[in-house]
């Protein structure tokens, strides 16, 4: 990789101050620094949010799962309050990559990194969750912009996301046998204003299913989601899967998570 | 050049890096502890594993600079006065290993996947080790070993 | 007998305790004093005349030692690599063989050919500067399918290749199989693609070139297979340094699948640039360097028929194959679309009249050589699904029809239509064990059971053979090799009695420091934690041509034996001697001479000191106890075995679960079981990863390599394998002294049939590998919908 000036800054405050046009963030790494290795980012400084206290904790109170950016995937998916509060999320976070990036690799890194094939994308907006800042709180189904994009300004760093707790969720994903990335990533909430259905690495970025919201807020059951199906015209096509075949798979996982949150 | 400092096998280490080194390379180059090793350049393999804060993670996917005065083990580590580590044990009774290059981040890998699942079953440790590649085994004995050694480690 | 370490005990490895405590010695583990890195510069177009290098910012970079280009070789007067198996094409004229510089000189033909080649001080700094070079290139539109490279119009990739046909090259007797077809009852025809692969050792490829400019003697460590024939290429063809002034090292290497065995560009410019800048130069590949510049594997697309009379009968096999050499020949690439692929057609069959026309050709891609199997499993994937649609159109149990056309076991030696003699087998004997293995009589119930959950299943077969023991030197010479395949060994006794052996064969995770040992052990009583077994340094062992084509022990092994012979030969003397009797009185046994009807014995540890202190020793014997034999084997050998595969197949997503495989394989005596089934996991998992994952994808229009790394390049991982039953059944080789036969290969040319067979009886419809879960849900739906 390229060399670039490292910072560890102690405290979100002091992180802001040392941002600049060429810096990245880095919280877990587990996307960032890959791509360095293969000399495709050239980031002229590298600020380590890893050594910020408090940012990784994880808070459960009655209606909301509030966890730090930099909570690992490792500790989201043991932490027995989040089991408990929203089992979906756990689930998801246990599955994203192998055990080894789940150690390092965080929520706030993976939220912000926007990936279009990332799992957590999926909770965010089929939650509804809130993901704040350090300065003001961006609502999910604001904040991803699109293909590595979201709402964030440059000077802004991601601080905790918020998740309201629904009646029910899942998260049914169909990876990606080489990388093990989303080829298609259902997360399915039923929440007291409603469904909520995103879908992730089927298109440029995660987005709601809204044809089978209205299905399943008619009748939360697999079967309501019969003979509804996400347009393929604007789905990712390539070599691990047709937008033909992805927009067939984005209905069979929605059937699969509804049935698995109880419908 | 910035300084870091950390444990590695119970021994404090301080170098001069490049903030671009990362752990595996520290390991390698700095420490000549040549048993973690690179088998990719996309944090997929698992040949790099080691322990940092007791949790297996890619060495190569770590700055050495995020790791100080991190608590590393790596494979040189496990053998305590001559005695094979019950994992490194199992590997070799059961011929988990042929060329050896995956082996030692294997080992790690299946290290911390015993810690976190005491008694795992073989869907547990085929899917546990979904962040190791081998292209020798085809895993089976890798699986058996895994199995026996937590057998051994008191699950 | 040493029944706990020696021949057939399932000894623990010897070489496991450096690998698992990190004490292995792979070659990027390696440093050499005052050591610089070099980095390549690849082309990053498929097919492009390179218009001008300007390397002059980036020599002016930090740290960088020299910058080396395609013409300093050149003027070096270094050559090119070379392909060293002449073929020759049916019209008589001899295989194309075009220039195939280390460094590209004025023209790229595929994505990662080499450029340039920078050297500093760090790697890091190589690196940097690597990207300041600044390469002219006028991009030519690239070809990169096999066929698309024989079509009229194509680009061409060799300006002295017209239409990039390597060679067209026939076996087998046309007039025969054209009659055959003639009187055939029922002809069942396929077109076949066998999926180019990444062959993907863990251990990436690299190389320190070492000069030592006092005694100008090169010293190259490379990962390698088979060092002394890296030795003689460098030195005979490329003119790298004389034999004797060049040392090749091949330590623990990790992986090679055949993918190492072959001599290339970067060892090669290592070594020579060592001497250039008079410092030992570095290269290690990274992942997606080995992806782009490792010679890939397979890549053929056939067209099959074979002809049957009304029972079931096969009469005539005919097989057009296109074989894929990409950009430029690998060190063995022609010889594996043609004597290791169409000589093995016959299967384990007695077709009578077989006919394979090949035609190698060129494109821009890498090159394509040997990968587990080399050419073996093209044949046993042709032959096989061929069987199994022959079934399905005759409606014939696919066991049935196999069982009607097996070679029976009583017909050995059996001569096949291409040119192979067959020592040993029985066919039916595996295929029986592996339907008790799968428990067949109780599929019907599983299948019926997964039906009732909405998933297919399906169970295919797989009757595979394979030459193996690579191989008698007269045959392979009289089919255009260019060197000899035999094998070397020295026994070496210490006069404290340890002994040390050196095998040229070279073990990158065969267990030969186990195996080996316990040959010594079995046969001449030494603990076996005496025996040492060197290899792999060409400054070491005598000579070697390495390892390939399961020849480890049918060939290695049997030099071994041979210069185990020699020991007791000698031993006899020194012992008559010690105990004053005449060496026709000596019997030898398990490291025991004794007087023949006395009870009077030394033992070899005994007679090794004797050789060592001769003071009372006899006046007409040589001092020393060490003996060097070469072994030339006079046949191949044929492993051969049933592989059995289950699938469950999830209609609505396409996703196939292998759920159960059973092996029998005959691989003769087996020295040790534990290994020996190891590499059968290791082979099978290699195929259903052919079968079912891997695929090297290039875009057909730009020459891209699509599948470049581990993010689009499907690696097999535990979780993609059910536990398979592996069993062995033992005819031994009758042409080797241990009567074994190799078994290294055996998994990898089985399973990919087994697997696409179970596939297509699940779908009903035939697909190509790799069964991607796209293209297995497709062919549900189309099935389907042809239902409805």
């Amino acid at each position: 990789m390229y060399d670039f000036n490292y910072h560890r800054p102690g405290s979100v405050d002091e992180a802001v101050g040392l941002i600049n046009e060429d810096a990245k963030l880095l919280a877990g790494g587990q996307s960032l620094l890959p791509t360095m290795k293969l000399r495709l980012a050239q980031p002229s400084d590298v600020i380590d949010l890893g050594g910020i206290p408090g940012l990784s904790d994880i808070s459960v109170d009655g209606s909301t799962v509030t966890i730090g950016a930099t909570a690992t995937h490792a500790s989201v998916a043991a932490s027995s309050a989040v089991a408990g509060a929203i089992p979906a999320l756990a689930d998801l976070a246990s599955g994203i990559g192998d055990t080894q990036v789940r150690n390092v690799g965080t929520i706030g890194g993976s939220v912000a990194n926007a990936d279009p094939a990332a799992d957590y994308p999926a909770a965010v907006l089929g939650l509804g969750a809130t993901v704040h800042t350090n300065s003001r709180t961006i609502a999910a189904d604001d904040f991803f912009t699109g293909i590595f994009e979201t709402a964030l300004a440059e000077n802004e760093i991601l601080t905790k996301v918020s998740f309201p707790v629904p009646e029910a969720a899942a998260y049914v994903k169909f990876a990606n046998p080489a990388s093990r990335y989303a080829i298609v990533g259902v997360f399915v909430a039923k929440t007291s204003d409603g469904v909520r259905v995103a879908v992730t690495g089927a298109g440029g970025s995660v987005f709601r299913a809204s044809g089978m919201e209205a299905a399943l807020n008619a009748n939360f059951s697999a079967s309501a989601l019969d003979g509804i199906a996400v347009a393929s015209d604007d789905l990712n096509n390539d070599l691990h899967a047709s937008a033909e075949y992805r927009a067939h798979l984005v209905s069979v996982m929605a059937k699969r998570a509804v049935q698995a949150a109880g419908g | 050049m910035p300084n870091v400092s950390m444990t590695v096998n119970g021994k404090a280490v301080s170098a001069e890096v490049e903030p671009r080194t990362l752990l595996v390379q520290f390991l390698r180059e700095k420490l000549s502890l040549t048993g973690t090793h690179v088998g990719c350049d996309t944090s997929q393999c698992g040949a790099c594993v080691v322990h940092i804060n007791g949790k297996s993670v890619k060495a190569c996917t770590t700055l050495a600079l995020q790791n100080e005065g991190a608590e590393v083990t790596t494979i040189e580590g496990l053998a305590q006065n001559g005695e094979m580590h019950p994992m490194q044990a199992a590997f070799k009774e059961h011929h988990g290993l042929q060329c050896g290059f995956c082996t030692p981040g294997m080992v790690m890998s299946a290290i911390d996947l015993v810690k976190t699942h005491p008694n795992p079953d073989e869907k547990t440790i085929r899917e546990g080790l979904e962040g190791n590649i081998c292209r020798c085994t085809g895993y089976q004995n890798i699986v058996k070993a895994v199995k026996t050694a937590a057998d051994n480690m008191g699950g | 007998m040493s029944s706990e370490t020696g021949i057939g005990a399932s000894v623990r490895r010897k070489e496991d305790k450096r690998f698992l405590t990190g004490k292995g010695r792979y070659l990027d583990d390696i440093n050499r004093p005052g050591q610089a890195y070099g980095v390549f510069l690849r082309s990053p177009h498929a097919f492009a005349k390179i218009k001008s290098i300007d390397t002059a910012e980036a020599g002016k970079a930090p740290g960088v030692v020299a910058i080396y280009t395609g013409a300093d070789l050149a003027a070096d007067g270094i050559g090119g690599l070379i392909c060293g198996w002449a073929i020759t094409s049916k019209d008589g004229e001899p295989h194309k063989a075009p220039a195939h510089p280390a460094i590209a000189v004025d023209t790229v033909r595929h994505v990662g050919d080499q450029v340039a080649f920078v050297i500093a001080d760090s790697l890091a700094e190589a690196k940097d500067a690597a990207e300041l070079i600044e390469v002219d290139y006028e991009e030519l539109t690239p070809v990169v399918s096999g066929a698309d490279a024989l079509a009229s119009g194509a680009p061409q990739v060799h300006d002295d290749v017209p239409g990039n046909l390597c060679y067209d090259w026939e076996l087998g007797d046309q007039a025969a199989v054209d009659a055959a077809f003639a009187a055939a009852a029922h002809v069942t025809k396929m077109d076949i693609y066998n999926n180019r692969l990444v062959p993907n050792a863990m251990e990436p490829r690299a190389a320190i070139g070492d000069f030592d400019s006092g005694t100008d003697e090169i010293v190259l460590y490379t990962t390698s297979q088979n060092p002394h024939v890296a030795r003689l290429v460098l030195s005979a063809f490329v003119g790298i340094a004389p034999e004797h002034k060049l040392r090749v090292i091949a330590p623990d290497v990790g992986g090679g699948f055949g993918s190492k065995i072959f001599i290339y560009a970067e060892e090669t410019v290592c070594a020579w640039a060592a001497r250039k800048i008079d410092r030992p130069v570095k290269w290690t590949a990274e992942r997606s360097e080995s992806f782009l510049s490792d010679a890939h594997g397979r890549d053929h697309h056939t067209t099959a028929e074979l002809a049957m009379d009304a029972n079931g009968k096969f009469l005539g096999l005919r097989v057009n194959t296109v074989a894929n050499m990409g950009a430029y020949l690998s060190t063995f690439a022609t010889s594996v679309p043609s004597y290791l692929y169409a000589t093995l057609l016959a299967g384990q069959y007695t077709t009578p009249a077989i006919y394979a026309n090949v035609k190698a050709v060129f494109t821009n891609t890498a090159p394509v050589d040997a990968y587990r199997g080399a050419g073996r499993p093209e044949a046993t994937y042709v032959v096989e699904r061929m069987v199994e649609r022959a079934a399905r159109d005759l409606g014939i149990s696919p066991v049935e029809l196999r069982k009607r056309n097996f070679i029976a076991p009583d017909a050995y030696p059996y001569e096949t239509p291409v040119i192979m003699t067959y020592d040993s087998g029985n066919y039916p004997l595996n295929m029986d064990t592996a339907l008790k293995l799968i428990d067949y009589d109780g599929y019907a119930a599983r299948k019926a059971e997964s039906e009732s959950r909405g998933k297919k299943r399906g169970i295919g077969f797989s009757s595979f053979i394979e030459a193996c023991g690579i191989a008698p030197s007269a045959a392979v010479g009289s089919l255009g090799a260019g060197v000899g395949l035999w094998e070397s060994a020295q026994v070496r006794f210490n006069p404290t009695g340890g002994v040390t052996v050196f095998t040229g064969s070279h073990s990158h995770g065969q267990g030969h420091e186990t195996t080996f040992a316990q040959l010594i052990t079995e046969h001449l009583g030494v603990p076996i934690e005496n025996v040492e077994i060197s290899h792999g340094d060409t400054g070491k062992v005598p000579f070697g041509m390495g390892t390939y084509g399961s020849r480890s022990l049918a060939v290695g092994g049997s030099a071994i034996m041979r210069a185990v012979d020699k020991i007791v030969e000698k031993g006899k003397k020194v012992a008559a001697h010690l105990m004053e009797a005449s060496v026709e009185d000596i019997e030898h046994a398990n490291g025991v001479f004794k007087v023949a009807g006395t009870d009077k014995q030394v033992t070899m540890a005994e007679v090794a000191f004797a050789a060592y202190v001769p003071h009372n020793y006899p006046p007409d014997l040589e001092p020393g106890m060490d003996e060097t034999a070469f072994y030339d084997p006079t046949n191949f050998t044929f492993p051969a075995g049933t592989h059995i595969a289950e699938v469950e197949i999830d209609p609505e997503t396409g996703v196939v679960e292998v759920v159960d495989w059973a092996a029998s394989d005959d691989f003769g005596n087996v020295i040790n079981p534990m290994i020996v089934e190891g590499q059968i996991h290791g082979g099978v998992a290699q195929g259903i990863g052919q079968a079912l994952l891997e695929n090297a994808v290039y875009d057909s229009e730009t020459g891209q390599l699509l599948t470049g790394s581990y993010m689009d390049y499907t690696m097999p991982r535990a979780d993609d394998f059910p536990s398979l039953k592996v069993e062995t059944t033992n005819t031994p080789c009758p042409g080797n002294p241990l009567g074994v036969k190799g078994c290294g290969e055996a998994g990898a040319i089985a399973a990919p049939a087994a697997l696409m067979n179970a596939i297509t009886d699940a779908l009903g419809v035939e697909i190509d590998m790799p069964a991607t879960r796209e293209k297995v849900w497709r062919a549900a739906q189309t099935v389907q919908q042809a239902a409805e």
